[in-house]
């Protein structure tokens, strides 16, 4: 676009702003830009990303990161911490380089609610805000009514470690504390949850720390699946480091089909409870059922389904106007519920955002996941995939692209490229550049 | 009047540009997607190479050989296969245009 015609064609813009209440917060309007207010809900994977990608491409739009934590601490690499690889300082960020470099102004507090028609945000301390636009990114919440005894205050004691930051530490120190000789039961959750791969990684790297500090010792893993993601690679890994199906496996896999769903946990005893039996534990990990985080069921983002249907190439609320949601709370199948898919969302939802409020139709968009697992230090896999919008609107994976680790992969140099997704995730996410 | 034609005019005439320009993703559109593995911008911090200011024709020749499996590695194989002929021109532009 000429020079010429990008002036009036932002003339047009402000004026159809103005006409559509875009000065409601009475702020005054950047002369290089449509201006404008975005606020966006949760500082993780896609909340982050899409505060720092809507203000590199319009920096004449201000933005809000309403966060309840001042520090982050990372689901990917959390595993790493678990077994014990890394101290948990390895996954603690915080949100200085977001504010300083990228202009976003930064919120601790908790969203209490959201008004759709009227456009605002109500938090618990820093009274109401409005918005043009608001993006809500607030991860998962669990389903604690599908396992008796299981909740809130239990997790205190069977940690859920689904959320990193203190229920990870706690996780790791149970380890810790746990002889040499004593089973760890995990419990894996039905689809569609967070990270299908993390439960098997945590699986991998908690047999590494037993096989190296504590070898007599046991994981039973309870699935509420009959199949997982990765799995042959999985498998493939514990065979060649952990014995895995041998009689002395130190990894037991119990499926769905062969009772493997927990139904009950009494988390004082340390007993995960199936249909047909009781799991002793020296330690139990309960991973439950999710659905979209609290804020999206408050303020009615989501379906029957207890996540949040979404326009693919705005990520627009199908609900609620003017509401984006990305990341594991959206509906964005066949994107898995992963970091990098929730870092692709929000580059696409950002710059959607950008485009609707600079009076432009958004462009075509472009999704990748990239996804890495640990199943020792130095061996590593990980499953791709490239998608792409038809005429239809519809998203799908692009044909003979994407897949998993070829079977005669590299797996070392695969666990190196880990540490680096990790490195550049995190300062994408972060270093504020 | 003739005012407002002039504006309605210029919006399809920027639609319409842009419509033309970008038949797929942008290349910033597409490169942003590179940045959790390459580093926001292709600057990157760890063992993935920074893909920022690399000539235009070795991305571009990189990206192709990726895609044939002429150029082994460990994952390129698998997500140069995603892309066409334009979104690889694209994405390499955006890189190698940066300074």
């Amino acid at each position: 676009m000429s020079n010429m015609k990008r002036r009036e064609f932002i003339k047009v813009a402000g004026a159809a702003g103005a006409a559509t209440g875009l000065g409601l917060m009475g702020m005054p309007m950047k002369a290089s830009a449509a201006g404008g207010h975005v606020i966006v809900i949760g500082g993780g994977y896609g909340g982050t990303i899409a505060a720092k990608y809507i203000r590199l491409a319009d920096p004449g739009i201000k933005v809000t990161l309403i966060e309840q934590n001042r520090t982050y601490h990372s689901c990917p690499f959390s595993n790493t911490v678990i077994g014990g690889l890394n101290d948990i300082g390895f996954i603690e960020h915080t949100y200085d380089g977001l504010a300083s470099k990228n202009g976003v102004n930064i919120v601790h507090d908790t969203v209490t609610g959201i008004d759709a028609a009227k456009r605002t945000v109500t938090t618990a301390n820093s009274g109401t805000m409005s918005y043009d636009r608001l993006v809500v990114s607030p991860g998962i919440d669990f389903r604690y009514d599908t396992i008796d005894g299981y909740d809130e205050a239990a997790s205190h004691q069977v940690p859920h470690a689904w959320k990193a930051g203190p229920q990870t530490a706690l996780l790791r120190a149970q380890l810790e504390a746990m002889p040499n000789g004593g089973t760890f039961v995990i419990a894996c959750p039905p689809n569609p949850f967070r990270c299908p791969p993390g439960p098997y990684e945590r699986i991998s790297l908690v047999a590494n720390y037993f096989k190296n500090h504590k070898p007599n010792s046991k994981i039973v893993v309870l699935d509420a699946k009959d199949k997982f993601s990765k799995q042959g690679l999985f498998q493939a890994g514990w065979t060649k480091h952990y014995g895995f199906g041998t009689d002395n496996s130190m990894i037991e896999w119990v499926s769905k089909a062969n009772d493997g769903t927990v139904k009950a946990v009494d988390a004082n005893k340390r007993v995960a409870i199936t249909e047909f039996s009781e799991h002793q534990a020296d330690v139990l990990n309960v991973i439950p059922a999710q659905k979209a985080g609290h804020i999206a069921h408050v303020a009615g983002l989501v379906n029957e389904s207890g996540w949040c249907p979404v326009d693919y190439k705005t990520f627009e609320s199908t609900i609620h106007k003017n509401v984006h949601v990305i990341g594991d709370a959206a509906i964005a199948s066949p994107l898995p519920k992963s970091g990098y898919a929730a870092n692709s969302e929000a580059k696409v939802c950002a710059a959607a955002i950008v485009d609707l409020m600079n009076g432009r139709e958004p462009g075509h968009p472009a999704y990748v996941n990239t996804c890495y697992s640990l199943i020792t230090p130095n061996h590593g896999i990980s499953v791709a995939a490239v998608y792409d919008m038809g005429a239809d609107g519809k998203v799908a994976g692009v044909k003979g692209a994407g897949g998993l680790t070829p079977a005669d992969g590299n797996n070392q140099m695969e666990a190196i490229y880990a540490q680096s997704w990790y490195a550049n995730i995190m300062g994408d996410m972060f270093s504020g550049t | 009047m003739a005012q407002n034609l002039l504006k309605a005019a210029s919006i399809v005439a920027a639609m319409a540009l842009s419509g033309a320009v970008h038949a797929g993703a942008s290349g910033a559109m597409l490169g942003n997607t590179c940045a959790g593995c390459h580093g926001t911008h292709g600057v990157s911090a760890g063992a993935a190479p920074s893909l920022k200011g690399l000539p235009t024709d070795y991305l571009k020749q990189a990206m192709h050989d990726f895609k044939s499996d002429k150029r082994p590695a460990t994952i390129m194989n698998r997500i140069a296969k995603g892309y066409s002929d334009a979104d690889i021109d694209a994405m390499a532009a955006y890189f190698g245009g940066m300074k």
